[in-house]
């Protein structure tokens, strides 16, 4: 019984490492991707255009834009010369957010009372947006300190802020940890959910079934050289993210390495399952995605579970994509306590166990 | 008189840059009003051909014309006279027949008064008016190429392509089939009907054979059968063991073909020789050498220099098969039903060890169905099926390691290399140590693959895929080998190779079960069950359902024709019930 599983699981590593299409999807495009998706999903704003509309042209007022125009972030600062030019240029997104100085700025301030400036953002990109204003109001911030020191009062209240775990605010360090768990899953899936649909369209599964081989011998024939597929494209990806993205890792890479081999068990037994449903590759394929948009989207990769409908939040506890990005990114960004693994690593081991489970019946229906 | 419909002129068409030609230098004409058989093995070269007229490949070199025009450059022009019907099932399966149609009638512009009277005409034609409605994917082998036939001729072409029409069709259907082509060559179609099946030649007008690439023969089917007349014999009446007359007779320099035909040996001799001696071939004091008419197939084989001559290596060994059980394969009462579809209906018969027993019937009969239970494929309703005494309910690993299963799709493992492979089979059947190096190095050795161990399974020339899947099904010594139409679309050659290696096994007491449509191969067996509409109509020798056919009127009758007077008779029984 070991010899012929042993037989189908060299069988299965030398196809995958001999098929170029696999080879390509399974080892060396998600490791490729980490990279590209990692640059491209940075939060990073750059090139900024600033559009400045002063009608103030005292001392205050002057040093002020300076210190905007001293900022890395503004690539290029483009003055207005009217009130009706600003719409057009945020329209045209010749500029990204516009300073608007009153005529009386520098003289309020000079007269020691409180002065405003009006920062107008372009809302159609939100989240560039808020960053801006973020950072526009650190450099007001700072200017009013100075300028009250300057004028001898003192200041009342200061703001320091310190981010733990990503002290830079480094986006690399966020995205990293929850791609490698996205992408570690869809190198699962496709192993495994092409695998039993591909040898049934090539009609190498008679071939199979008519051997002596039994149906729990060749689930676990199939599941195993797609756990070993899934933990080297990872450790690709985590040596990847290591020296090449510059990701610390913080935590236990044993505790990783444990609770990834179930998250793969969990995530080969749905494709599995998956895989002895279609008849065909082609339906396999539709049937993963018909599964693994949600659950990517859902799993807090893009947007907090915490912030979905209850209901929601309840299914996502099924969903072994969930629980492995809460893994990943505590044993980048911190040295998580075993008890988190733990609490995460058994959700997981129960999908695994029902979907294997399900796999290998489904497949005896089958065969009948 | 007007010139041919298609001139093809030194015509050449590579796929990739050094590979072999798909077509090499093929110089050939189809003329109006006659059905030109385009024949040959698979791989031959033939839907290649067909494509390039219809416009859907450009060729390499040299040049097409249809009717004066050339297909690539004028193809809007050749497309309104050529009409293509494309391998297998060119339809769309989820529509029903009359949707199929009004698509296709859509497509070639057919509207109004036109249309409906091609509905009418067409459907009465292929006798398809009954099943206007259902889903084309659910109508048999037979009924699917009618149809397509059908949408084929929607605007009545001048030139009608049709791609293997008969691949998958039952012979009653075939014969159908060659008829409506026969009444369309009447009205003046000109008809090019593509078949690896080299019994179909002999009722084309004109055959063009191909192989590997290159026109071998161009001209009328009966001048090249001519070519073999007074060198085809058949010894009959034989007394002895067929098969060893047959190895016998093939290793004689003076016999370049041999095959069997029921209980008899049809030889074809080379040019001058003397027939073999009957004592020589040890056939028995009854035994009779008889001048036989010559079939085309026997032309084709003097045509490519004889048949497969060497000895199959199984024949030196004595130490397969050691169980000793009379019926190796039991199939009793065995029933299934699919919901309210009963496939199969209370099958039983019984195959001794030794011998090589053939399942033959329609499709959708329920053939495959009772094959797949036999097989452990399929789990039955009712009844049950024993393997050398293991039920393969109870006992299906064990009883499935008895058996040996060669698939008829090619369906090893193309990604890997041939030695991976074997290894891969050896293991699945748990041969370890000293049996699996010795039982790997039989099968390289037999097979003849040793210069072709690091090759990819799916870069092997088709012959060498054949003995491939055959030697990763025989590997571990199986009590009983299951064959799904083990030689469809094989050339004739490795045909014989394959029945070679297969009756040096049987002769080591290995039990041949086979499903095949193509009854040339079924002349093989000793016995023949003929499955029809779910039952077990007939079984016996090939002989004895040739010899209900005779009782039928039919002087000798083949086994097509038995085949077709025993599904007739059979549908008369149930009428008349």
């Amino acid at each position: 019984m070991f010899l012929r599983i042993l037989s189908l699981i060299i069988k299965e590593l030398l196809a995958s490492a001999r098929d170029p299409q696999t080879r390509w999807v399974v080892l060396f495009s998600p490791p490729f991707l980490l990279v590209i998706y990692a640059f491209a999903i940075t939060q990073e704003i750059s090139s900024v255009n600033l559009g400045v509309y002063t009608q103030d042209r005292g001392a205050e007022a002057r040093a002020l834009i300076s210190r905007f125009e001293g900022s890395p972030i503004f690539e290029d600062i483009i003055y207005l010369r009217s009130d009706s030019e600003i719409p057009a240029a945020i329209d045209a997104r010749s500029v990204d957010l516009v300073l608007r100085i009153g005529p009386d700025f520098s003289r309020t301030l000079e007269r020691g009372e409180h002065a405003t400036v009006q920062l107008i953002l372009d809302g159609r990109a939100s989240n560039a947006a808020q960053i801006l204003a973020g950072y526009s109001g650190r450099i007001v911030q700072n200017f009013n300190e100075e300028t009250a020191a300057a004028l001898g009062i003192p200041p009342l209240t200061k703001l320091v802020t310190r981010v733990w775990y990503n002290p830079n605010l480094d986006p690399l360090w966020s995205a990293v940890p929850a791609l490698f768990a996205v992408l570690t899953a869809i190198v699962g899936f496709m192993v495994s959910a092409l695998s039993i649909a591909r040898e049934r369209e090539l009609g190498t599964f008679e071939q199979l079934l008519v051997s002596p081989l039994r149906p729990t011998e060749i689930l676990i024939g199939k599941a195993v050289p797609a756990l070993l597929i899934g933990l080297a494209s990872a450790t690709a990806m985590l040596i990847l993210g290591w020296l090449v993205l510059d990701v610390p890792l913080r935590g236990s890479l044993i505790l990783l390495y444990a609770s990834m081999v179930v998250y793969l068990a969990a995530i080969i037994g749905i494709g599995l399952f998956i895989s002895s449903l279609a008849a065909t590759q082609q339906q396999a394929i539709i049937g993963l995605f018909i599964y693994m948009m949600p659950a990517v989207l859902l799993s807090g990769y893009a947007t907090p579970v915490a912030n979905m409908p209850d209901w929601l939040q309840v299914l996502s506890e099924t969903n072994p994509i969930m629980h492995f990005i809460v893994i990943s990114k505590a044993v980048y960004m911190k040295d998580a306590p075993a008890e988190l693994f733990i609490h995460h690593t058994w959700p997981m081991a129960v999908i695994a166990v029902v979907t294997l489970t399900a796999g290998a019946w489904l497949f005896r229906r089958r065969m009948s | 008189m007007p010139g041919p419909l298609v001139q093809i002129d030194q015509l050449t068409k590579r796929f990739a840059q050094g590979n072999l030609a798909a077509l090499d230098d093929v110089t050939a004409s189809v003329s109006a009003g006659e059905v030109t058989g385009l024949v040959g093995p698979d791989g031959a070269g033939k839907t290649t051909l067909l494509r390039l007229i219809a416009g859907l490949l450009v060729p390499n070199t040299g040049k097409i014309t249809v009717q004066g025009l050339d297909p690539v450059s004028d193809a809007r022009a050749v497309h309104r006279i050529v009409s293509y019907m494309p391998q297998r099932f060119g339809l769309y399966e989820d529509l029903s027949v009359q949707e199929n149609l009004t698509l296709y009638a859509d497509l070639r512009s057919v509207t109004g008064a036109d249309r409906d009277d091609a509905f009418e005409r067409l459907l009465r034609f292929t006798g398809l008016t009954d099943f206007k409605k259902r889903l084309a994917g659910a109508l048999s082998g037979g009924m699917k190429q009618k149809l397509g036939l059908a949408c084929a001729l929607i605007k009545t072409p001048d030139l009608l392509l049709l791609d293997e029409p008969s691949v998958g069709v039952d012979p009653i259907s075939r014969r159908e089939l060659w008829r409506m082509v026969y009444d369309l060559v009447d009205q003046g179609i000109g008809v090019v009907w593509s078949t690896a099946y080299l019994d179909e030649a002999e009722r084309c007008a004109r055959v063009l054979l191909l192989n590997e690439g290159s026109l071998l023969y161009a001209g009328s089917p009966q001048d090249l059968t001519d070519r073999v007349a007074g060198r085809t014999y058949q010894i009959r009446h034989i007394s002895t063991d067929r098969r060893k007359v047959l190895s016998e007779a093939t290793k004689l320099d003076g016999v370049i073909d041999g095959v069997i035909q029921g209980s008899r040996v049809r030889l074809v001799l080379a040019e001058g020789a003397e027939p073999p001696s009957l004592d020589l071939l040890d056939a028995g004091d009854q035994s009779e050498m008889a001048l036989t008419p010559p079939r085309f197939e026997d032309a084709f084989m003097d045509l490519i220099g004889g048949g497969f001559k060497a000895n199959s290596p199984f024949a030196d060994r004595q130490d397969a098969a050691t169980h000793t059980v009379d019926k190796v394969v039991e199939a009793n009462a065995l029933t299934r039903r699919f919901g309210d579809f009963i496939a199969a209906d209370d099958i039983s018969f019984d195959v001794g060890r030794g011998e090589i027993f053939g399942l033959i019937g329609p499709n959708g009969a329920g053939k495959s169905t009772t094959f797949k239970m036999l097989c452990g494929l399929l789990r039955p309703s009712a009844g049950s099926a024993r393997v050398v005494g293991l039920d393969l309910q109870n006992a299906p690993s064990k009883a499935r390691g008895r058996i040996g299963y060669m698939a008829q799709k090619f369906s090893l493992y193309g990604d890997l290399s041939v030695r991976q492979n074997l290894d891969f089979f050896a293991g699945v059947y748990g041969l370890r140590g000293q049996v699996r190096k010795a039982a790997i190095e039989r099968m390289i050795d037999t097979f003849g693959l040793s210069d072709k161990l690091i090759v990819n399974a799916l870069s092997l020339p088709l012959g060498y895929k054949q003995r491939l899947a055959l030697a990763c099904a025989v590997m571990h010594d199986p009590d009983v080998l299951f064959l799904d139409e083990p030689t469809s679309g094989v050339d004739p050659r490795t045909r014989r190779e394959f029945w070679t290696h297969i009756n040096a096994m049987v002769a080591n007491g290995v039990t041949i079960m086979v499903t095949t449509h193509f009854l040339d191969e079924a002349e093989y067996c000793d016995r023949i069950a003929l499955i029809y509409r779910s039952r077990m109509i007939a079984s016996g020798s090939p002989d004895d359902l040739k010899e209900s056919a005779r009782a039928h009127g039919l002087e000798d009758p083949t086994l097509e024709d038995a085949f077709i007077a025993l599904v007739e008779q059979s549908d008369r029984e149930r009428e008349a019930a």
